[in-house]
């Protein structure tokens, strides 16, 4: 009976991915919040956490990325917004690794375009984690 | 002389590499400064080594060179003794942590291009008994220091700028063997150590030794407390072992030498990197007793390097113009005054070895030149000494560090990559005479300090 096809059966992330895919959410925002640090008091050791975070958020993000696009060519049919959230963590994860290497540059030579992207990667983060995550509801997924 | 295998390769970047057919100078008193630039990734090209082989360095019509010692482990810097006798100091130091993934993975890439023989920590003894330019004996002076780099001998006392404390060994002429450990005349700025290398030079009437100490950091990457009593050349009292901070805002001075006859202090300084192929030059300066040299807070003079917080204008208002550019990412790592016995083209000058460059994508440096002085000062261009370290092939034979003059007439060069000392003599106008007098003691006249070779 293809009932069992129905919205019980949307596409959702594991567990596993899931850690991953949230863990992407407070490393950008850890880096963005050191990021501003660094810009208010000139004190180098907030732009080495945020190189770190960074690196953090790339290394969560990959992992989740992988698991996303498996999941996609998993699928027994690909939603929109199955395919939407991949895109966004991609995006996420790209804008990640601009800012790994602007934040790769001496002192501040990171500013102002390290707090941009770090901005810019934990807005894409978020909105790729709430909408990745958004299929786990009680009662909905397994 | 590669050019064609450059242009083939990266012909977008040549055109900012050379710049001789644009207008632009590199080397001199006033060296063309374009605006900083630094892509998404830092330009790195590391020396590939490669063994010397039947490859020999190339030296000018009228010389010959040779090595008179291999197999050291990691030579830096060489002394020549009244004797005649050579002492090179060996070692790598610094203990820099990594700081950020950018240090992880730049260590990684730039080790690629450096030796890999462990670091000596020791003074290594070269003599030519009969005076064939054959150094027969090759054995080691004293052991057990710290990274070594600077030498002086100062009457009957030899000083070692260990990378953390400026030691003293007595000496007498003929020695080769310290007669015990070393005496410590006053510890050295060494937390960190990014820049580890630490400079001597004697001054003429051998009262005062200056200790050239680098920043802790490109460009206070590291936090400026970090820069406590760097970037900075230290008087020391040789007697007492008291110190004074004697000049300032010298980024790396890797090279000091005390000008014979006016006992003006010289230094060649490291400047900073990642502001493109043709930023900072390094350069060869005189230094200003409390002079102030820029670093961190700008570069040849008053431009203004904004990778610094918070900044500080009025240092920058104060800052010297260097004497002479030697181009940039040269790595200019020794500097040794020549003396007439080098030759009519190398009667006033100073010779500058050259480490050569990682952060540029056409390779400066890799070579020893000849900067001519006239009335005392730098004046025309630099000229090449001793080349092919950087071969035609794009493999790295050989990376020039120190370089020492003996007054007898050769110049002598430490070669870090391939851990040899190179020899270069003037032919025919003075060949080394077979039958030369038994003990060729140092002609009275000659300074006792001899501080020509650190």
């Amino acid at each position: 009976m293809p009932a069992a096809d129905g919205p019980s059966r949307a596409w959702a992330v594991g567990p596993l991915h899931a850690i991953l895919l949230a863990g992407t959410v407070p490393l950008f925002l850890g880096a963005l919040l050191a990021d501003l640090a660094y810009w208010s008091s000139a004190q180098i050791q907030w732009s080495n956490f945020a190189s770190w975070l960074i690196v953090g958020g790339l290394v969560y993000g990959a992992a989740a990325l992988v698991c996303a696009v498996l999941s996609l060519l998993r699928a027994s049919h690909r939603g929109g917004r199955a395919a939407g959230y991949t895109v966004l963590l991609a995006l996420a994860w790209a804008t990640g690794l601009w800012d790994a290497l602007v934040h790769a540059r001496d002192a501040w030579a990171v500013m102002p375009a390290g707090v941009v992207l770090s901005l810019l990667a934990t807005a894409l983060a978020c909105a790729a984690t709430a909408i990745g995550l958004a299929g786990l509801r009680a009662g909905v997924a397994r | 002389m590669n050019a064609r295998r450059l242009s083939l390769l990266i012909l977008p970047l040549l055109v900012a590499g050379c710049g001789t057919e644009t207008g632009e100078v590199h080397t001199g008193p006033s060296p063309t400064l374009p605006k900083p630039e630094r892509g998404l990734l830092p330009d790195m090209v590391i020396a590939n080594p490669a063994p010397w082989g039947e490859h020999q360095p190339r030296v000018p019509e009228g010389y010959a060179i040779s090595a008179i010692a291999t197999d050291l482990r990691i030579p830096r810097q060489a002394l020549v003794l009244p004797s005649g006798d050579i002492l090179v100091a060996e070692g790598r130091g610094g203990n820099a942590p990594k700081l950020k993934p950018k240090d992880v993975i730049a260590g990684y890439i730039k080790a690629k291009g450096t030796t890999s023989v462990e670091s000596g920590n020791r003074l290594t003894l070269l003599r030519d008994a009969d005076g064939d330019g054959v150094y027969e004996l090759q054995t080691v002076f004293a052991e057990g220091l710290d990274a070594p780099y600077g030498l002086a001998l100062v009457g009957n006392r030899l000083y070692v700028a260990n990378q953390g404390a400026l030691v003293r060994f007595d000496y007498r002429d003929g020695q080769t063997r310290a007669s015990g450990a070393p005496i410590e005349l006053t510890p050295l700025p060494s937390e960190i150590n990014h820049h580890w290398t630490k400079a001597l030079a004697a001054s003429e009437d051998g009262r005062f030794l200056y200790v050239g100490i680098g920043s802790n950091s490109n460009i206070t990457e590291r936090g400026m407390v970090a820069e406590q009593d760097r970037a900075v050349v230290w008087e020391v009292d040789a007697a007492t072992g008291a110190h004074r901070t004697y000049a300032t805002g010298l980024r790396n001075p890797t090279a000091l030498a005390v000008q014979p006859g006016t006992g003006t202090l010289f230094a060649v300084v490291n400047e900073r990197d990642e502001l493109g192929p043709d930023l900072v030059p390094d350069y060869l300066s005189s230094v200003r007793e409390g002079g102030f040299y820029g670093w961190p807070y700008s570069y040849w003079g008053q431009h203004v390097d904004e990778r610094v917080r918070p900044q500080d204008p009025d240092k920058v208002a104060s800052a010297i113009v260097p004497d002479y550019s030697l181009g940039a990412h040269v790595a200019a790592l020794g500097l040794a005054f020549s003396t007439p016995a080098m030759g009519p083209a190398f009667a006033e000058g100073v010779f500058v070895g050259e480490h050569g460059s990682w952060n540029r994508p056409n390779p400066s440096g890799y070579k020893v030149v000849f900067v001519p002085f006239r009335n005392g000062r730098p004046a025309g261009e630099p000229v090449d000494v001793v080349t092919g370290f950087l071969g035609d092939d794009g493999r790295t034979r050989g990376r020039p560090v120190g370089v020492a003059v003996d007054p007898r007439g050769a110049l002598i060069v430490c070669d870090d990559l391939s851990n040899t000392v190179w020899r270069v003599t003037p032919q025919g106008a003075r060949r080394t005479p077979a039958a030369a007098p038994p003990a060729p003691e140092q002609a009275p006249t000659a300074p006792p300090t001899a501080p020509d070779g650190d």
